[in-house]
This record gives C-alpha cells, sequence and structure tokens, in this order.
C-alpha cells in the first residue's frame, strides 16, 4: 500500500500548500493593501479628546480684572448606559420637563449614536450643578465636563469686551482650528484679540475597550499635547472711569469715548444703552442676545462709539479755525461782525444771537456761525487755488488727517469711518462747476453731510490738546508680557503748523470760562472744551461735546454724544465735565451737576420718535438722507 | 529496554521538537499580551490566563516526556483500548459533563477541564491506524471500507450530540489519512463539489445554476462518452444528485441551528449586520488589519486587548499576533505551521511500520484542519467554528490532546528502526 499510493502525498501536500499561501495572500491584502480596516481600529479604539484652554482675562489699565473665566458644566449623556432612574427627580434637579429630557436623549441619538457620549445639556451653573452633582451616581449613563464661560466681575464694557459664542459651520470648515461647538470671539476685544485670547487646544488620545469604558491614555500620554492657556490682556480702559460714564449715560442714548492723548490709549468707551455683559454667557446666552436683537429702539448691541454717524456740528469749528490759519486766510486778529446770521443770495444761515465783531477766539467761545460760514467762504475762495474744487480738496485733505472719513485703525472691529463729502459727491449731486462755496457752506458749521463717530470727534480733542499730532487710538496696552504693536506707537501729525493750536485752545478754554459751556465749569481745573448742537433731521437736536484737560499737556481727551440732548451745554458738556474731574481729580465736587446727570432721562426723546415717527420735515435743498442737517431754514446754534 | 530508551533520543527528530517549542513560545507570549492584566503583570501570575497557560504548558512537557519515555509498542498494543476508552468518554460526558452555554462536552476536575472530544482525538488516530494496519485480504475492502469510516464517524456523531458540531468537524481530517491509504479520489473531490454547490446555491440563483449543470451534464455525456445508455444513467445519476442537493439545500440550511445559519452567513456576507451577528469577524478582520507590515510592536496591540475582539486567547488568538506582529509576524506564524506539517509528511512516508505512517498523517491533517480552520476563520475565509489553533490558543485540553497526538507519533518515529518490514 505504501508504494500504491505514494504519489498522493503530494496532491495532500499541494492542497495543504494551497491552503498556507491562500492565508499569506489574504493577510498580505488585509494587512498592506486595504486600508479601511487600520482607519476602522483607530477610530473605534482611540478618541482624541480635545483639552480646551482657559480663554485668556482681560484687566483694565490698573490691573483690575473685567474678563475672567468660571466653570460651567456641560452634561454628558451615553443613551445605551441609561438604567432606570427617577427621571422626575433628574428633571427637576437640572430645571427641565420631562419633554426636553426625551427630546435631549433623541437629538444625542440621533447626533452621535447611543454609544457614544454626546453633550445633553450645555453649561449648567455652578449652582445647579452643585445640586445635580450629588445624585450624578444614581443617573447611570449621564456624565459631566467641565468647560469654562466668561464672566465679567464689573459688569462694565460689554462693546468693547465683546462676547463669545460657538463658531459656525463655515468656519470650520474653512479653518482647522475650529471644530463644531468651540468657541471664538464674536464681537469687540473678543473678536480682535481672538488669536491671543484663545490659546491652544490641547489633544489627549485616550483609549477606550469594546465596552466603551476608558482604559487610559495612549502610550502613556506620549503623543498628547497640553492646551496652553490663552494670553492675558490688558486693556488701556480705566474700569472706574467706564463704570462712572455708564452711570452718567444711563437713560440717554449716545457715546463718551476717552483718550489719553499722550498715548492714544482709550481710557474709556461708552455706548448707552448698554447692558451687563454677563447676560451674553452660558445657557442663557441666546435668549438674551434675541431680546437685545429685538430692541429695535434702543439698539444696545450697536456700539454708538464706533459705528454711530453724527453731523460733528459746532465742534468742527476747531477744525475750521485751524485750517483756516494754516491756508493763512485768517489769524488770531482776524474780525467778521455778526448781525445773527450769515447770509449770501438765498442762504442764511442764524446764529442764536448778535455777537457784534468778534475776534477768532471769541468767535470759538461763543460758537458764531457768522464768524465760521466767513472762515470758510475765506478757504473755498482763497486766491491760492484756481477754483472752488481745489480750494475744497485742499480742504478736504486737512479734515481727512483728522481721521475724519477715514477708517480708524483701532483694534476693534467694526469701528466705521464716518462721512465726509467729495468733489465727485458734489458734482453729481449738483452738476460739476454748479456748485460754489455758498452752496456748501453747511460744512463750515458741521452741518450737511459730514458725519463723525464719537471717536473720530475724541480723536480731534486729543489733536488740538497735543498741538498736532496724535497715536491711534487703540484699546490693548499689552498682550500677556508683550505691549501692543508698534502702529500704536507711532506719532501721526496733522499738516497744520503747532503754533495754530494756540489761539483754538485759548478759544476752547474760554467756551469753559465765559462761552457756552461756561456751566460746566470745574474748580481747578483749566479745561478746554466746544460744544455742538447737531441737527438731526428727524427730531431733537443731538447734543455734543469735545474736551481736553488741562489745557497744557492734556491727560484726557474726550468726546460725549447725547442723542436728542438738544443743546451741547445741556447734557455732553456736563457730562463730560464730570467724567474729567472724575479721572483727574478722582472725586466729585459738583454733587447737584452729578445728580442731575445721573437722573437725566433723554432716551425718552429716542423712544417717543421712534414710536410716533414724525412726517419727515421738509428740507431745502437735501433730499439725500445722508444729509443730516439743512442750511437753508433757521439754523440755531450756541 | 534500558539501553533501546537511552539509543533513541538521536533517532528524536529534534526538528519538530524545534517548531513545536517555538508554537509554543509564541502561543504563551501572545496570550500574555493578548489578556494582559496590567494588575497582575508577571507572566507566571497563575490567576491569569497567561499563568494557567504556564501550568498547562509544564504538564504537556512531562506528558511528552512520558510519551518519549515510554515503549513505542505500547501505542500500538494500547490503540483499541485508548479508542473503547475515548469512545466511552464521549458518551459519559453526556451525562456526567458541565454545562457550559448549552453543550456537555466538558468533565470538570476542579480547576481543570477536560474535553474528551478534543483530548481523545489520538486515540481515535491511534484505533484507525491499527485498524487500518492490520494485514487483510483485497476482497474485505467493503467491510474495511465500512468499519473505517464507522470508527471515525461514530466519535463524531457522539460529539455532535454534545453540541460541539465545530469539534465534530475536525474530525474530518481524517478524510486525508484515508485518502492516503487508499481512498478513492473521487470521494475527495465529490466532498469538495458539494460544498462548493452548498455555497453556490446560498449565494446564487438555483435555476440558472441548475441550467449550467445540467448543461455540462449534456457535454460530457456527447463528449466523453460513448453515448451508452449505461453513461447516460450515469451522468443522469449524478446531474440529479447535483440538483437534489442544489434545491435540498435551502431545506438542509432552515434546519440548522440558528448561530450556525448567521456564521454562514456572515461567511458569505449575506444580511450581516457588523454590530450584532457579524461583530467578531468585523472586529478580527479590523485588528488583523491593523497590525500592518511590522505590527504595532510586542504588546501595544488596541483591539484584542480592550476586548473588540472576542475569544481573544483561545479562538481568536491569531489576531493578538496579526496586530502586534504585523504581516510579517503573522506570515512567520503560517509558515511555521506548513513548514512543521510537511514535516510530519515526510516523516510519516518514511515510516516502516504502516501503523506508524497512518498514524503520523492522522496528526499531520489534524494539524492542518485545525490551523485552516482557525487561520481561515480569523481572515475571514472560513465560517466561525470554535476551534483552537493548536499549540498558540488558550487552554489545558486542547494543548495536551495537541502535544500528545505529535509527540506518540515522534515517540514512534524514533522507533522506526527498530521495526522489521
Amino acid at each position: 500500500m505504501n508504494t500504491l499510493f505514494a504519489d498522493r502525498k503530494y496532491i495532500i501536500g499541494g492542497i495543504f500548500l494551497v491552503a498556507c499561501v491562500a492565508f499569506i495572500i489574504r493577510m498580505f491584502y488585509m494587512q498592506l493593501i486595504d486600508e479601511t480596516l487600520k482607519l476602522d481600529a483607530s477610530n473605534e479604539t482611540f478618541r482624541h479628546i480635545t483639552q480646551y484652554p482657559p480663554r485668556g482675562c482681560i484687566y483694565d489699565r490698573n490691573g483690575r480684572l473685567l474678563v475672567t473665566n468660571e466653570a460651567a458644566y456641560d452634561i454628558m449623556v451615553t443613551p445605551s448606559l441609561i438604567k432606570d432612574f427617577d427621571t422626575a427627580s433628574f428633571c427637576n434637579d437640572l430645571g427641565i420637563t420631562k419633554a426636553d429630557f426625551i427630546a435631549g436623549i433623541k437629538k444625542a441619538i440621533v447626533q452621535n449614536t447611543a454609544y457614544h457620549a454626546s453633550v445633553f445639556m450645555k453649561e449648567v451653573t455652578p449652582e445647579i450643578y452643585a445640586a445635580f452633582q450629588e445624585k450624578l451616581y444614581k443617573y447611570h449613563g449621564f456624565t459631566s465636563q467641565v468647560r469654562t464661560v466668561r464672566r465679567y466681575p464689573m459688569k462694565v464694557a460689554p462693546h468693547i469686551l465683546g462676547y463669545i459664542g460657538e463658531v459656525d459651520k463655515e468656519l470650520c470648515e474653512r479653518n482647522p482650528d475650529y471644530r463644531e461647538g468651540d468657541y471664538i470671539g464674536i464681537s469687540g476685544i473678543e473678536e480682535s484679540y481672538e488669536n491671543d485670547l484663545k490659546g491652544k487646544k490641547g489633544v489627549r488620545i485616550m483609549m477606550f475597550d469594546a465596552m466603551n469604558k476608558e482604559v487610559g491614555d495612549y502610550k502613556s500620554g506620549k503623543f498628547d499635547t497640553l492646551p496652553i492657556t490663552g494670553a492675558n490682556l490688558t486693556c488701556t480702559i480705566d474700569a472706574e472711569l467706564q463704570e462712572y460714564g455708564e452711570k452718567l449715560m444711563q437713560n440717554k442714548a449716545g457715546s463718551i469715548v476717552a483718550i489719553d492723548p499722550e498715548t492714544g490709549e482709550i481710557l474709556t468707551l461708552v455706548s448707552s444703552p448698554y447692558y451687563d455683559p454677563n447676560m451674553m454667557v452660558g445657557s442663557v446666552r441666546a435668549k438674551n442676545y434675541a431680546k437685545l436683537l429685538r430692541d429695535s429702539i434702543d439698539v444696545p448691541l450697536f456700539n454708538r462709539a464706533l459705528m454711530a454717524m453724527y453731523p460733528p456740528g459746532s465742534t468742527f469749528k476747531t477744525i475750521e479755525a485751524l485750517i483756516g490759519q494754516q491756508e493763512g486766510v485768517l489769524n488770531e486778529n482776524t474780525t467778521y461782525t455778526c448781525p445773527g446770521g450769515f447770509h449770501i443770495g438765498n442762504i442764511s444761515v442764524a446764529c442764536d444771537a448778535v455777537h457784534g465783531t468778534l475776534k477768532l477766539e471769541k468767535a470759538i467761545a461763543f460758537s458764531c456761525n457768522t464768524y465760521f460760514c466767513n472762515v470758510f467762504m475765506s478757504i473755498m475762495n482763497n486766491k491760492k487755488y484756481s477754483s472752488t474744487e481745489e480750494a475744497f480738496n485742499a480742504w478736504r485733505r486737512y479734515v481727512t488727517s483728522f481721521g475724519i472719513g477715514i477708517h480708524p485703525d483701532i483694534d476693534l472691529p467694526s469701528a466705521l469711518r464716518g462721512s465726509l463729502p467729495t468733489q465727485n459727491y458734489y458734482d453729481k449731486y449738483h452738476g460739476a462747476g454748479h456748485w460754489k462755496a455758498a452752496t456748501i457752506i453747511s460744512l463750515a458749521i458741521g452741518q450737511g453731510e459730514l458725519g463723525v463717530t464719537p471717536l473720530q470727534l475724541a480723536n480731534q480733542a486729543a489733536i488740538i490738546g497735543n498741538r498736532g499730532y496724535y497715536f491711534v487710538p487703540h484699546i490693548i496696552k499689552s498682550v500677556g508680557d508683550k505691549p501692543t504693536v508698534k502702529k500704536y506707537a507711532t506719532k501721526h501729525y496733522v499738516p497744520i503748523d503747532p503754533q495754530y493750536f494756540d489761539i483754538v485752545a485759548d478759544g476752547m478754554c474760554d467756551v469753559m470760562n465765559e462761552g457756552t459751556a461756561a456751566a460746566s465749569k470745574i474748580p481747578g481745573i483749566i479745561m478746554c472744551g466746544k460744544t455742538g448742537t447737531a441737527q438731526n433731521p428727524t427730531g431733537r437736536n443731538n447734543s455734543l461735546f469735545i474736551a481736553f484737560a488741562p489745557k497744557d499737556h492734556p491727560r484726557i481727551a474726550i468726546s460725549v454724544v447725547v442723542e436728542r440732548g438738544g443743546q451741547g451745554a445741556h447734557w455732553a458738556a456736563p457730562i463730560a465735565s464730570l467724567m474729567i474731574e472724575k479721572y483727574l481729580n478722582d472725586t466729585i465736587k459738583r454733587a447737584d451737576r452729578e445728580t442731575r446727570m445721573l437722573e437725566g432721562n433723554t432716551i425718552q426723546y429716542l423712544a417717543d420718535e421712534k414710536l410716533n415717527p414724525k412726517p419727515n420735515r421738509k428740507k431745502k435743498h437735501n433730499s439725500t438722507g445722508q444729509r443730516t442737517a439743512a442750511v437753508g431754514h433757521k439754523h440755531k446754534d450756541e | 529496554m534500558s539501553d533501546r530508551r537511552n539509543n533513541i533520543v538521536p533517532h528524536i527528530d529534534w526538528f519538530s521538537i524545534s517548531i513545536y517549542g517555538a508554537l509554543v513560545l509564541i502561543g504563551w507570549l501572545n496570550i500574555y499580551s493578548a489578556v494582559n492584566n496590567p494588575l497582575h503583570p508577571s507572566i507566571f501570575d497563575f490567576s491569569q490566563r497567561y499563568g494557567k497557560q504556564f501550568i498547562w504548558i509544564i504538564t504537556g512537557f512531562v506528558m511528552a516526556l512520558l510519551v518519549m519515555a515510554s515503549d513505542a509498542s505500547f501505542f500500538s498494543v494500547f490503540a483499541y483500548p485508548l479508542y473503547g476508552i475515548t469512545v466511552l468518554g464521549l458518551i459519559a460526558v453526556r451525562f456526567v459533563g458541565r454545562d457550559i452555554a448549552g453543550s456537555h462536552s466538558w468533565f470538570r476536575i476542579g480547576e481543570i477541564g477536560i474535553q474528551p472530544a478534543e483530548l481523545g482525538i489520538f486515540a481515535i488516530n491511534l484505533g484507525l491506524a491499527k485498524y487500518l494496519s492490520n494485514e487483510k485480504k483485497a476482497s474485505d475492502l467493503k467491510k474495511i471500507r465500512l468499519v473505517a469510516a464507522a470508527m471515525v464517524m461514530m466519535p463524531m456523531l457522539l460529539i455532535i450530540i454534545q453540541n460541539e458540531t465545530g469539534v465534530a468537524v475536525t474530525y474530518s481530517a481524517f478524510i486525508f489519512v484515508l485518502y492516503r491509504e487508499g481512498l478513492s479520489g473521487n470521494i475527495l473531490l465529490g466532498g469538495f463539489l458539494l460544498i462548493t454547490l452548498f455555497i453556490l446555491a446560498l449565494v446564487g440563483n438555483k435555476i440558472i445554476l441548475s441550467a449550467i449543470l445540467a448543461g455540462l451534464a449534456l457535454m460530457g455525456f456527447l463528449l466523453f462518452t460513448r453515448r451508452k445508455v449505461k453513461d447516460l444513467t450515469k451522468i443522469g445519476g449524478i446531474l440529479v444528485f447535483c440538483l437534489a442537493i442544489i434545491f435540498g439545500t435551502n431545506y438542509g440550511f432552515n434546519h440548522l441551528e440558528l448561530h450556525q445559519k448567521k456564521r454562514i452567513q456572515v461567511f458569505l456576507q449575506q444580511n450581516v449586520n457588523n454590530s450584532k451577528e457579524g461583530y467578531n469577524l468585523h472586529q478580527a478582520e479590523i485588528a488583523i488589519g491593523s497590525g500592518g507590515l511590522y505590527g504595532k510592536g510586542y504588546l501595544q496591540g488596541t483591539q484584542a486587548k480592550l476586548n473588540y475582539v472576542p475569544a481573544h486567547a483561545t479562538d481568536f488568538i491569531f489576531v493578538t499576533p496579526c496586530e502586534e506582529w504585523g504581516f510579517i509576524g503573522a506570515a512567520f506564524i503560517v509558515i511555521l505551521y506548513f513548514v512543521l506539517i510537511v514535516r510530519l509528511i515526510f516523516l510519516a512516508e518514511r515510516q516502516r511500520s504502516v501503523f506508524s505512517r497512518i498514524y503520523g498523517y492522522g496528526v499531520a491533517s489534524i494539524f492542518f484542519i485545525h490551523v485552516a480552520i482557525n487561520v481561515g476563520m480569523n481572515l475571514g475565509l472560513m465560517p466561525v467554528i470554535g476551534i483552537p489553533l493548536p499549540f498558540i490558543s488558550y487552554g489545558g485540553s486542547s494543548f495536551w490532546a495537541f502535544t500528545l497526538l505529535l509527540f506518540i507519533f515522534l515517540r514512534l518515529d524514533a522507533d522506526r528502526l527498530q521495526i522489521l518490514r
């Protein structure tokens, strides 16, 4: 038999060989060719757990904490692990209904399957969590995860600080640094300094076993990265002054911007109405945001200090005075006679008084419209230039150098440029060659097509205070240990010789001593100011004021706008003077002034106006919305 | 006697023993890695499977020594009694055995579990070898076939009754032995065709399959026969038989146990839910695939260790070397087995004694069928059948069984020169 079937050993061996080769080919395919299997393995075993770094804190210029982090707890659920428990008590602890509970579980399953942990409830406050956490062991399938949310200990400066919120899908696709559910700064400093504040996320690679139980770190954390805390920022705001400013602006619409002229640092930036920044935190944000957004009368989310555009009114006369001198058509001894108004052709600009014959200093002090209309005429009809257009363009370049009509390079998002008409604009509006100095005379008194933001107004005050230069206003002093970028440490000069500023400063000083804002004089402080009462086509005049103090080497430059406040001297000037007194003296001696300002309410006019809109007033030659004041009708100014 | 025992040492096939040793070591190290309990880091910790496997290995070595120390003729002489004891054991276990997940196949003595179906396979092999090696007259061929078939089928049936279909399947290894000893190749081919037909009938369209077969039959009749009535009935008979299988497949399939049906469906990739019945295989494939060329490194595997792969110390132990040692390591193990099996065939063929040769073929075939089914199911080439990988899977009963199988043959082989033809 041995010899008979001996050849069969080859057949048997052959069968064994075929099996062996088949296995090796199969392993070759599975281990070296089929990449999906490798991917599946790491997907099911490794979980990349993001370690969220705390966002950087924000301090004021004196080291007071403005924004900090606070723990909040995400309640997580793994639906497959839920066992019977007292849902009534569970819902009660978290303050939700049974329907919410069921909906939450369903959502988790749809989003992330029943076998993986998903967020059940976001950002539960420590107060609620404390009670819940005691019973957490009973609620099988539920765990918690700590996150940080923003907290604002001083409750000030919501518009400056901004807020954070979840990133949108679109950004996640664009920027791999963000994943859905991450937070990002949406406005204010939170937005503009996002890259410094956010820090760097860490990743912890955890291994999970088949029962979805955490087993430990992959290779003892060799491939993990630690989160890097966001940089702390020191902003230029004086929190105490900001808080005081906000108090003064309560029940008023408008803004206060105060700048340190020596550095360009913004000391205060109030936009009123404002809100408590803590409203925009955690689980209540969505609800509060919608509420603030719906408020179309107060528009509290609108940052007036950077975005609202007001005709500067008489505050603009200071610039007019400087340009006139630099152009050689005006000096401190130039006199004009005021008969109570300026008339040329069929155009007339009223003055609120018969000022008689006055020089430049007094014209500023009493804000004489006639005087400055004459100055404007002389600038526009300067023999130096062959045409009004040329003179206008020269004038426009001066105005632009003050930062008007151009974007401020501020480190806050969404600042606007205001409005400064161009030759092109007038050529279109009136027809090329069909307009003269008289046509655009309203510019002389800061009306017409001019529009400036409170930030630009404050910077204008700083330029005059510095006698001709400014630093770009900015909000951040230092990021971590590094001071802010160089561009904020560079002096910008306006093309007006320093000696021309003195007479303007003298005039502004007179404003406080004997002029339009004499009632807001601060005992012991030599302060320079200029009122503005800007016409408003839809309602009461806006009350404006710019100032700096002390007169020489000023430490603070300020602009105040109170919408619908009436005359500049009524609201804006007293508020500015209180702010300056607070900043320079730290105490307020004029208690009656302070009380009147704190209790004053001008927002009612805004509300009235919005609820009962008046039919548009007839405007003489003003059909564009941009023109906020008309020249022809009786123009009143202080 | 004593001088002869001393004499066998140079005749022992140390090559086979080296491969055996290598496989045992690989198995033990892999069990340590697969089970790896960080609370019990010592590989000698007897509360853990790797510690216990060490005990099974040492006791296995003792058994091997005893086998080598015994007289070679013992196994020939006691072949029938050992066969008988095994069959009795298979019957007894049905009544005395512990019920483990619906199967009554284990005797349990304290910590130690003995599965006679597994452990006794060497005795069945001895019995068959003994019977077939007896000089017989050619006229008794029919009877010899019948008895030989019965000697294999009887224990198989007893095992099926114990609900250990998987172990029973390994007894089909003897078909290679019978083939080597003269069984018609048609039976082997027929068996292969039967399985192919069964799979095709489950996967494909029965009508088309039948039409193809009918066409083939007609072609065969017209081209390769003399077109006699005898040929027609022969071919017609085969055709009818095949058609019966095709259309009987569903009936047979539906009468399988649910888990068996599922396993076949998983193998054929029909209606498989990877989180239910397909989970085991899917996870094993993922783990194997994740190994890549060089693997993740010893003790660095994740899939098996973290329980994604079930039975990762026993039926799916092969996953761990695939994951940790990669394609290179896994292919090395497969080649090691192949070399061992081919070596055993070589040894069997050099036997002067028919008994030793038949027994040797039995050992090679049993190893082959275990490796083929186990590795095949790990790789998704076979339906999942719960049988161990020789020398590597955790478990005392199977380790002893394979060790006994091998060393009895090595003892017979060491004695080969003493046998006169």
